[in-house]
């Protein structure tokens, strides 16, 4: 370890290799935890007697809600260090995780929406977090849409990496007035948050698939940003390289 | 076996919500080999600018 | 219409922070006003848009007089959209901005001094017409007062999270519905302390908590905002 130096992997050209090597275990350690979390959480857990099996459901929502927020603070930080270090390797990192947690933020709602229709009889329910949610996954176009509109991929990150930083700062402040907003307005006790007190085997299946998102994102961001590095480094002569070794 | 696939009445919801996301993955990495494919065109394309 | 830049200074003067604001907002009060037309619009398009709800939900009065204030205040978003696009297009679009880019003024200061002067035409307007709109949809005083003020403490900091993302767009080709993407999720928690403040006056439960926090908001976006501001600019120009 001590050999290693780490700046060495924050150029492209070094950076591609490693992240072709460390693919394959983030996704087989993904594919394990999901067949894992999915047989705990299908064949082991037991029915709620409040909810019956619907409950099943969070075993892909909170993950997904969990990923979506934790990729986009990821996301964020990788932007601030391409401002700070004016690194191309930590913006392709944060170009590539975008659509990841928007994918996340999208299925957290949709399964959100089909959790809370037998629970509580709406496909909709505006509480905090489903809300905040809402509005994460309308930050992540944002930052998509912006780097799609802006033509020189320099200016895009340093674009895209203030507005995502403008974005982090904000989650909070969102979700603080969100929860306040609901708190206010809410009668009825209906509440995302409030799941369904958990058997010891329901929290492990939930941990579980948490981490098989996060292998899973880790590895398609890793794949994501390799042919980021492809397409944006393709004048590059180890590229060239890479490319006739590939054809030989 | 069916008793299960229903889910105690609740396999609609289930079902489409697994599918959804089920099917968000599977989109996910047709996209992730398609671009691979673009991005190796491109390369392409800048060898043969670079060399014309 | 010609629009010639006012002379910048020339020689090598360092230019002070607050000299440097007052110059740009003056400049840019001078260049709004040329077009009165444009101002109108804002104002037309504010009360043309509380209209419509009436239209579209139902004349019931107590039911507009409940929803009142969060249509005040999403016209009073849509409106500052609009206007937006303008802050800093026309003066990216004849060279001035960069200019002000490469010159010895404090870009920030610049910066600041033309939101305020864009607040100033454009959010104040609206203020000052939230008390018509009140009437409109049978808000009692009190709480026609308190939107009021809650868009006087909030429309100022709207500004600024729509100059950060006027300057991120500038010249792209998607302009205003961009725009509109990356400002209204931003403006989420203005809009909810800026509506609910009126709505907890109308239900008696005190808006000091709201208003507050819509001050707080204010004072952070006037510190931060122009920093964050001038440098999506320079971005756009490097």
């Amino acid at each position: 370890m001590a050999g290693i130096s780490w700046f060495k992997f924050s150029a492209p050209a070094s950076f591609y290799p490693l992240a072709g090597r460390l693919i394959p275990w983030f996704a087989a350690l993904a594919a394990l935890l999901t067949v894992a979390g999915l047989y705990i959480g299908f064949l082991v857990a037991p029915t709620d007697y409040q909810q019956g099996e619907s409950y099943r459901i969070i075993f892909i929502h909170v993950p997904a809600a969990w990923m979506a927020m934790f990729t986009y603070c990821v996301m964020a930080g990788w932007c601030a260090a391409s401002l700070i270090w004016n690194t191309r390797l930590s913006a392709m990192m944060a170009q590539s995780l975008a659509p990841t947690g928007a994918m996340f933020a999208f299925v957290s709602l949709w399964t959100g929406a089909f959790w809370g229709r037998p629970t509580w009889g709406t496909y909709w329910v505006w509480d905090a977090r489903l809300t905040s949610t809402l509005i994460l996954f309308f930050l992540y176009l944002g930052y998509i849409a912006l780097r799609a509109a802006i033509d020189d991929p320099r200016r895009a990150d340093r674009a895209s990496a203030l507005l995502a930083l403008v974005g982090v700062v904000n989650v909070p402040i969102i979700y603080f007035s969100v929860k306040w907003w609901n708190t206010l307005h809410q009668g009825a006790t209906v509440s995302m948050t409030a799941a369904p007190k958990m058997a010891q085997t329901m929290l492990a299946a939930m941990l579980i698939m948490s981490f098989a998102a996060w292998f899973y994102t880790i590895a398609v961001a890793l794949h994501r940003v390799r042919s980021i590095i492809l397409e944006r480094e393709a004048h590059a002569d180890w590229v060239q390289e890479l490319r006739n070794g590939r054809q030989g | 076996m069916m008793e299960w696939l229903k889910m105690g009445g609740h396999g609609f919801y289930i079902w489409w919500s697994y599918g959804v996301f089920a099917l968000a993955i599977a989109i996910e990495v047709w996209l992730l080999s398609r671009r691979r494919a673009q991005a190796w065109q491109m390369v392409r394309q800048a060898a043969e600018e670079d060399n014309a | 219409m010609n629009r010639s830049a006012s002379t910048i200074a020339v020689e090598p003067v360092t230019i002070g922070v607050i000299q440097a604001m007052r110059w740009a907002c003056a400049r840019d009060l001078l260049l709004a006003f040329r077009s009165k037309s444009e101002l109108a619009l804002i104002v037309v398009f504010f009360v043309l848009v509380t209209s419509l709800f009436p239209l579209g939900v139902s004349p019931d009065a107590k039911l507009l007089e409940r929803i009142a204030p969060g249509i005040a205040w999403v016209a009073a978003l849509l409106a500052s959209l609009l206007s937006l696009p303008r802050l800093f297009a026309l003066d990216h679009a004849d060279g001035t901005l960069e200019q002000l880019v490469l010159g010895p003024a404090p870009l920030a200061s610049m910066v600041s001094g033309k939101v305020l002067a864009h607040w100033l035409a454009n959010g104040l307007p609206l203020v000052l017409l939230s008390p018509v709109a009140g009437v409109q949809f049978g808000m009692q005083p009190e709480a026609i007062a308190t939107l009021t003020a809650s868009l006087l403490l909030g429309t100022p900091t709207l500004s600024w999270l729509g100059a950060i993302g006027a300057a991120l767009t500038l010249g792209t080709r998607t302009g205003s519905a961009l725009l509109a993407l990356l400002v209204l999720p931003l403006a989420v928690p203005i809009l909810i302390f800026g509506a609910g403040a009126a709505e907890s006056v109308a239900t008696g439960l005190g808006a000091e908590a709201h208003l507050s926090l819509l001050g707080a908001g204010l004072i952070a976006s006037w510190v931060l905002g122009p920093f964050a501001t001038a440098l999506a600019v320079r971005i756009a120009y490097e």
